[in-house]
C-alpha cells in the first residue's frame, strides 16, 4: 500500500484505504443485521491537471467512490487527503467551505437540475453561498458560464424541463464550473446522453480542463469513452481497485484477468478482426458477502489457492502500474 | 456540419412557462373549474353580504317563523331573523375558520414534517409518535375535547381545528421530504456547498408544496364540517354569530313545522364542502403526473 515512488508532482487528492459501508437493516426492530461493502480498501492518487479514469461494473462502487470524496456520503474509514489536508478531519462547516475546490458533475442530467430553478438561478446559487462578487458580478458572471458551456443567454431566463438532455448536462457542468474549482468528480456524465451528444459533451469538458487547468475524476462504465478522455484509469471490481495505470498501458498490457477480460468485451467496430473473447463465469458475488481472499477468485480462468485465502494487496509493478493479483509478483 | 452542431445546441424544447402550463390544464378540468366557482361565488358573498341584504343579521323582528318570500328569501326564524342574511353572513364564519385552522396546520404540520423527514434520526422519531396520538383520536372528539378545555368560542373551535389537522400535513410532508431528499438535485446543493436551511427552503420544500396545496384544499371542506360540528354542540360560535352549525342545532324543535330554518344554513354547508371537494380532486388530477399527456 502507498508506494507513491514516482517521479510526479505532488498530487492533488491522495486517497488511502478508503471504505465505505452501507447497513443492512432487517427484523422487526430494524436492526443493522450486516453491511455492504461498497467501497472497499481503495487507494489512488490524482495529480493536477490530469483526469484519472474509473470504471467497472454497475454496482462496483465507483460512484460511491466518488461520492465519498466529496463527503456527500460519510467515509466508513480511511484518508482523503486534498492539497495536503485531510478532508475527513474538517467540521461540517470547514467542509462546506471547501466544497468550492470540490465540484461534481451528475449522471442524470433530468434529475439533477431543481425543476423549480431558472437556469440564472442555478448558476448564481453556489457563487451566493461562497459568497463570490456583488449581485451585477455574479449575473455577469452566470451569462459567462453560459457562453462558456455552449448555451445562449436568452436560456438563462428558462427552467430545466425546457431544455435537451445535452443542454441540461451543459447547465450541470456549469454549476460545477460556477465556484472555479480544482477538482471535478465526474459520475456518469454522458451514459445518459446520445451518442451524437456523448461526444460534444466530452469535447466540452476537454477544452474546459485546459482553459481553466481542471482535474477530473471521470466515473464511467463505458470503456471508450473512459479511453478518450483519461491520462490514467482506474479499474474497480466489487468495491476494490483491481487495477490503475496509464491509459495506454490499461489499453495494451492489462495485468489483471479482470481488465482483460473487460477489454475483451468492448466491440471493435470492425468484423473482419477475429479476437478471443474472455468470457467470465457466473455473477459478480454480492458486496454484503464478498469473497475471502480475492475478490475475484471464484470467477478468475487463473485461480490459485493463495487466492481464494489472501487478499492480494495492489501495489506498483513498475512505472506507476498498480494491479491487485497474486499472478503478477 | 458545423452549423448543424450550433443548431442542435441552441434549440429549446418550447414549452411555456409552468403557471402557464398549470391554468391551460386547470381551465381543461370541468371539476376543478366548478369547483372554483363554487369557492369564488360564496367569497364574493361573504364580502358584499351587507350589500346583499336590508337586514342585521341578529336583528329581531315580530315576522317569526315566516316560510321564504319575497321579503325574507328564506324565511325568518323562532326570533324573526332573516335567515338569508343569516346564511351569508355565516359563509364569512366559515370561510374565515377554514382558511385559518388549514393556514394553521400547513404551517405547523409542514415544519414538523420537514424536520422529521429531513433530520430523521429521534426527532423524526418523537415527531411522528405526536401524530401517531394525534391520529389514534377520532378528530372531532379530540376537538371537542380541546374546545373544553380552551372554552367555547369561534377562535378556540378555529385553534382545536388546526390542531386536529397538523398530523395530517406532517405525514404528507414528512413522506414528500423523504423521497426529495434523495434526489440528485439536492445532493448537488449539498456538493455545492449549501447549507441545511437552504437546501431546505429552496431545494426541498419547493418541490413539496403539491401534495400539500392539494389535501389543504380537500381539508378545508373537512375544517368547514368540524366548525359547523362544533358550532352544532354549541362549542363553536355563540349566538347571536350567524355560524351555520349553531344554526342547524337552533332549527332543531322547529323541523318539522318550519324547515327552511334548518334547510338553508344545511344546503350553504354542502355547498361550500361540495365546491372545495371539487377543486381538491381536480388540483389532485392536475398535479398527478399520470394524467399528463
Amino acid at each position: 500500500m502507498g508506494k507513491e515512488m514516482q517521479t510526479q508532482p505532488s498530487p492533488l487528492l491522495k486517497v488511502q484505504e478508503l471504505v465505505k459501508t452501507f447497513p443492512i437493516h432487517g427484523g422487526i426492530f430494524s436492526r443493522k443485521v450486516g453491511e455492504v461493502r461498497a467501497v472497499d480498501q481503495v487507494s489512488f492518487d490524482v495529480f493536477p491537471g490530469e483526469t484519472l479514469g474509473l470504471v467497472g461494473e454497475s454496482g462496483c462502487g465507483k460512484s460511491t467512490t466518488g461520492r465519498s470524496i466529496l463527503r456527500l456520503y460519510e467515509p466508513t474509514s480511511g484518508e482523503i487527503e486534498f492539497e495536503g489536508k485531510s478532508l475527513l478531519k474538517l467540521s461540517q462547516e470547514e467542509m462546506r467551505r471547501t466544497r468550492r475546490d470540490l465540484q461534481m458533475v451528475f449522471q442524470d442530467p433530468f434529475a439533477s437540475l431543481n425543476p423549480r430553478q431558472k437556469i440564472a438561478d442555478i448558476l448564481e446559487e453556489p457563487l451566493i453561498v461562497h459568497g463570490i462578487g456583488n449581485a451585477k458580478e455574479r449575473k455577469e458572471q452566470v451569462l459567462e458560464l453560459l457562453r462558456v458551456v455552449g448555451l445562449d443567454k436568452h436560456h438563462a431566463s428558462r427552467y430545466p424541463h425546457q431544455f435537451s438532455g445535452g443542454q441540461r448536462q451543459r447547465i450541470g457542468i456549469a454549476r460545477a464550473l460556477s465556484v472555479k474549482p480544482k477538482l471535478i468528480v465526474a459520475d456518469e456524465p454522458v451514459s445518459a446522453l446520445d451518442v451524437s451528444i456523448q461526444s460534444q459533451v466530452l469535447n466540452l469538458m476537454e477544452d474546459l480542463q485546459e482553459q481553466f487547468g481542471l482535474t477530473y475524476i471521470f466515473i464511467a462504465h463505458d470503456l471508450s469513452v473512459v479511453k478518450h478522455i483519461s491520462d490514467r484509469v482506474g479499474v474497480m471490481y466489487l468495491g476494490r481497485m483491481v487495477e490503475l495505470t496509464h491509459r495506454d498501458e490499461l489499453y495494451q498490457n492489462p495485468l489483471h484477468p479482470y481488465t482483460q477480460a473487460l477489454l475483451s468485451a468492448v466491440p471493435i467496430p470492425n468484423p473482419e478482426v477475429n479476437r478471443e473473447r474472455i468470457l467470465l463465469q457466473g455473477d459478480v458475488p454480492s458486496p454484503a458477502d464478498p469473497p475471502k481472499g480475492c475478490a475475484f477468485h471464484p470467477r478468475c480462468p487463473y485461480v490459485m489457492d493463495v487466492c481464494k485465502k489472501e487478499r492480494p494487496e495492489f501495489v506498483d509493478k513498475g512505472n506507476g502500474h498498480f494491479v491487485a493479483c497474486h499472478l503478477i509478483s | 456540419m458545423q452549423t448543424q452542431t450550433v443548431d442542435i445546441r441552441n434549440k429549446v424544447v418550447e414549452e411555456d412557462k409552468p403557471w402557464k402550463d398549470f391554468m391551460r390544464s386547470f381551465l381543461r378540468h370541468r371539476s376543478a373549474v366548478i369547483g372554483s366557482v363554487i369557492i369564488l361565488f360564496l367569497i364574493l358573498i361573504a364580502i358584499i353580504a351587507p350589500v346583499l341584504t336590508p337586514f342585521e343579521y341578529s336583528a329581531k323582528s315580530n315576522d317569526l317563523m315566516q316560510s321564504p318570500s319575497a321579503n325574507h328569501w328564506f324565511g325568518t326564524d323562532e326570533m324573526g331573523r332573516d335567515i338569508f342574511t343569516r346564511v351569508i353572513y355565516g359563509a364569512r364564519i366559515s370561510l374565515w375558520v377554514g382558511f385559518f385552522a388549514v393556514i394553521g396546520s400547513i404551517v405547523l404540520g409542514s415544519l414538523l414534517g420537514l424536520i422529521a423527514g429531513f433530520f430523521g434520526g429521534w426527532r423524526d422519531a418523537v415527531i411522528s409518535r405526536i401524530f401517531d396520538i394525534l391520529l389514534a383520536f377520532p378528530g372531532i372528539l379530540l376537538a371537542i375535547a380541546m374546545v373544553t378545555i380552551l372554552g367555547p368560542g369561534i377562535n378556540n373551535a378555529m385553534i382545536a381545528i388546526a390542531i386536529i389537522n397538523i398530523p395530517t400535513f406532517g405525514r404528507l410532508m414528512r413522506s414528500s421530504v423523504l423521497r426529495i431528499k434523495e434526489e440528485d438535485y439536492v445532493l448537488a446543493a449539498k456538493a455545492m456547498g449549501m447549507k441545511n436551511g437552504r437546501i431546505l427552503f429552496h431545494h426541498i420544500l419547493p418541490n413539496c408544496w403539491t401534495p400539500i396545496m392539494v389535501q389543504g384544499t380537500l381539508s378545508f371542506a373537512t375544517a368547514v364540517i368540524e366548525a359547523a360540528a362544533l358550532g352544532f354542540l354549541g362549542l363553536g360560535a355563540q349566538p347571536p354569530e350567524p355560524e351555520w352549525g349553531t344554526m342547524l342545532a337552533d332549527s332543531r324543535p322547529f323541523i318539522q313545522t318550519a324547515p327552511w330554518t334548518m334547510i338553508f344554513p344545511g344546503l350553504a354547508i354542502v355547498l361550500t364542502v361540495l365546491g372545495f371537494n371539487l377543486l381538491g380532486d381536480g388540483l389532485r388530477d392536475i398535479f398527478d403526473p399520470r394524467m399528463k399527456q
